[in-house]
């Protein structure tokens, strides 16, 4: 599976990993959607450092969680996001709607 | 006309699993230019738009054949083209607004806007019925002690 748990009371933390690209990007989805739903956190962090690569693929699977945790009542950040994905999250203006912690 | 210093052409069904072989064969050829990691990363994702806008829209019941050309022109420009021979986009103007998508929700509809803010140059021609093809060029920045 390309997703890393680890629970804290309430909250989740999801380390994403790998390239993500079209590919995997259905896989992933499927993924954090069983996963995060099974727990139900207040706050999900995403964390991205062990991400390689990472195309518009990864915009869709954020706004899915994100969305997800907007009609849920939850709160989500994105953490630790390598310079490749950084670039990709400007151009398509999702620190906008998604916050990104440095 | 620009002279064209290097050229290499790849051919490939359109599986899903060809686009990080496509971004990473697209990068392994741009680093004849010496560019930097971010010049590189930037081609590595515009190549894996443009590559997955193949096997996704242009053939979207069948595998088909997705050719990829890349060349090194005069002045340190890398230029990819990404020819299909598939269904065609009807729109372009309207294919290549941000946000918009005829995929499902696992595309965002930011694959040409990604394209245009990471390249210097794109184009798209197409035909409906007879294919498209995406060509995408970046003017590598010459860096100090660098052979050109």
């Amino acid at each position: 599976m390309p997703i890393r748990l680890v629970q804290e009371k309430n909250d989740l933390t999801v380390y994403l990993q790998g390239e993500i690209d079209h590919h995997g990007a259905r896989g992933m989805m499927l993924a954090l959607d069983r996963e995060v739903s099974a727990r139900d956190p207040r706050e999900l962090t995403v964390d991205m450092r062990e991400v390689g690569f990472m195309d518009s693929s990864g915009i869709a699977v954020l706004l899915r969680c994100w969305r997800r945790q907007e009609e849920t009542g939850g709160t989500m950040r994105v953490r630790n996001v390598p310079a490749q994905a950084r670039r990709v999250f400007t151009a398509a203006g999702l620190e906008k709607i998604i916050p990104m912690d440095d | 006309m620009t002279a064209i210093l290097n050229q290499a052409t790849l051919l490939f069904p359109s599986k899903s699993s060809n686009e990080s072989f496509a971004r990473a064969t697209a990068a392994c050829f741009a680093a004849q230019l010496d560019p930097t990691l971010e010049e590189l990363g930037d081609i590595k994702t515009a190549v894996s738009e443009a590559v997955t806008n193949a096997i996704v829209h242009a053939y979207p019941r069948e595998l088909g054949v997705v050719t990829l050309r890349l060349r090194i022109l005069e002045g340190g420009v890398f230029e990819v083209s990404v020819k299909d021979k598939g269904v065609g986009i009807p729109d372009v103007e309207r294919a290549r607004q941000p946000l918009y998508t005829t995929g499902d929700d696992s595309r965002s509809g930011m694959g040409f806007t990604i394209m245009e803010s990471f390249m210097d140059w794109v184009r798209v021609r197409s035909l409906p019925g007879k294919g498209t093809t995406v060509t995408l060029r970046k003017r590598i920045t010459p860096r100090m002690g660098g052979a050109r």
